[in-house]
């Protein structure tokens, strides 16, 4: 209830600072787009099609960057915080690569995989991998022993210590790492498609610069706002489901 | 092998042979226990006492094959330990649930382990919860119970399991007085029953001439045995009888002298 409230007082606030802008003309009318003129870009867009096209390509890379990352985050994060001498090997790289800013690399990934899709895939990958990784291993590595011993005194092997405690105790760290993963993916997407698309919604925007269009930067940018918080609100929904027994007390 | 899983009961004989145990902390090494060798006879239930800190849940966790001992071994009918099992049962201090587990799946956890079928493990967990009176409860998930319904919980889980030797530590410790002696009357007779192995460890010398067969009094910090007190009364005890309060107070000056050493 307060938060439809608050965004309705947000798109009133912005309603009024536009039109009165206009109508005071504090600055060019064109660069403080009101909440009708956005939505009309978004509505001309519609009309012809593009504006689904280039919501669709940018969630299939974000899902094919971001699933790829979340896949190899998880097996190597099981083998490193499952594996004592795996991870005396693989710290000390990730720990080295992994302060590096993403975007430094970017232009990397156009010289390697070129303009098409898997530049940006690849980069969406590679951005994400290691927030991810670092949680899952960390969550993987604070299992508490004494929950390890209660279930090996009760009979469990090696397997089902790691299916019966290892797994359910680290999942709330790794639902977490996945979720953090993913808001860092719809962040990384617009870089990606800012360099060298032809669509996306970070492509759009830039469009929107290139001719001089601030409505349709501003209708990119909600664009991707909602797309996020829709999805964060599905993996919070389900988050919460699967880790009932925490939020009872 | 002894008789190991669900449905095996009597017990098995633990001999603790000479165990030392010194933990390295911040590069020294520091003992804390010194030679400990006592057997536990098969269906017997011996009571540990001693102070805070003199080893008994080190001790316990050495039998149970979570720590290696520095010197010294453990056999269970006849054969040295090499890491935990079923055939030993444990009851933790500090409970030790699966938070993510419902009361009822925590006690199935052994039985299911074991590959027991859906429906004989649903008659154990009933019988368990009934025995530790959490049959209302049984849905519940760890955060929502209290201490005392924890431990309860933790009691249930490790007999569920049917283990032959069951080592408990201060298990009753978070329970209000009336809930503590229905369970001490229920394990003594599970006991007179089962007739398992137990290692109790309690700081009630009530509790444990109730309870053992042996109390063995422990030194303070680092732990050896200071003595070993045989109870002769009969199975069933009354805590009123004038035997029963002999022993009470000559154990009690027992631990009194440990205790006041750590205070000095
Ligand atoms: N993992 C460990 N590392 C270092 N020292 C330890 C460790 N575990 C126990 N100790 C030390 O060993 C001694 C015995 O501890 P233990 O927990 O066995 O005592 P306790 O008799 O069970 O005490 P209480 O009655 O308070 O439960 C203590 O001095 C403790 O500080
Ligand atoms: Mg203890």
């Amino acid at each position: 209830m307060i938060r439809a409230l608050a965004l309705v007082a947000f798109l009133i606030v912005w309603a009024a600072v536009s039109h009165g802008n206009r109508s005071l003309q504090a600055m060019n009318p064109i660069l403080l787009p009101t909440p009708g003129e956005v939505v009309a870009v978004a509505v001309s867009l519609a009309r012809d099609g593009s504006l689904e096209r280039h919501l669709l390509v940018s969630s299939l890379r974000i899902a094919e960057g971001f699933g790829l990352a979340a896949v190899t985050a998880l097996a190597l994060g099981v083998l490193v915080g499952l594996y004592t001498p795996a991870r005396l090997a693989v710290e000390p790289v990730i720990e080295f690569v992994r302060p590096i800013p993403p975007l430094a690399f970017l232009p990397m990934f156009l010289v390697w995989f070129g303009l098409g899709e898997t530049s940006k895939v690849a980069f969406i990958t590679y951005t994400t991998f290691f927030p991810m990784f670092v949680g899952i291993t960390a969550s993987l590595l604070r299992v508490d022993i004494m929950l390890l011993r209660a279930a090996a005194s009760l009979g469990a092997t090696r397997l089902q210590l790691l299916r019966r405690v290892v797994v359910p105790a680290a999942l709330p760290g790794i639902v977490v790492a996945l979720r953090l993963g993913f808001g860092l993916a719809i962040f990384v997407i617009v870089g990606a498609e800012f360099m060298g698309a032809d669509a996306g919604l970070g492509h759009l925007i830039m469009e929107g610069r290139v001719f001089f269009n601030p409505a349709q930067i501003v209708m990119g940018a909600l664009l991707l706002g909602i797309f996020g918080s829709l999805v964060n609100g599905l993996l919070l929904a389900a988050e919460r489901r699967a880790l009932r027994w925490r939020a009872l007390r | 092998m002894s008789t190991v899983g669900v449905g095996g009961a009597g017990g098995a004989r633990v001999q603790i042979e000479g165990v030392h145990k010194s933990f390295t902390l911040d590069g020294r090494s520091a003992p804390a226990l010194i030679d400990i060798s006592l057997e536990v006879q098969t269906g017997e239930l011996l009571c540990l006492l001693g102070p805070s800190g003199c080893g008994k849940s080190t001790l316990l966790n050495i039998v149970a094959g979570f720590l290696p001992p520095t010197g010294g071994r453990v056999l269970v009918d006849g054969s040295p330990i090499t890491g935990p099992g079923p055939e030993r049962g444990v009851v933790f201090q500090e409970y030790v649930l699966f938070p993510w587990l419902t009361v009822a799946q925590n006690i199935e956890f052994g039985p299911r382990l074991m590959g027991v079928p859906a429906a004989r493990c649903r008659e154990i967990t009933a019988r368990y919860l009934e025995m530790v009176g959490l049959s209302e409860h049984a849905t519940k998930f760890p955060v929502q119970l209290s201490g005392g319904m924890k431990q309860r919980v933790a009691i249930a889980r490790a007999l569920a399991n049917s283990p032959s030797i069951v080592l408990m530590d201060e298990p009753f410790g978070a329970l209000d007085a009336q809930t503590r002696e229905v369970m001490q009357e229920e394990l003594s007779r599970i006991q007179r029953v089962e007739h398992k192995t137990i290692v109790f460890v309690t700081h009630s010398i009530r509790e444990a001439v109730y309870l053992a067969d042996r109390v063995v009094v422990m030194t303070s910090s680092p732990g050896r045995i200071k003595e070993v007190f045989p109870i002769k009364l009969p199975e069933t005890r009354n805590r009123f009888a004038p035997e029963f309060t002999h022993y009470e107070s000559e154990i009690t000056r027992v631990v009194k002298e440990e205790v006041a050493k750590v205070h000095e």
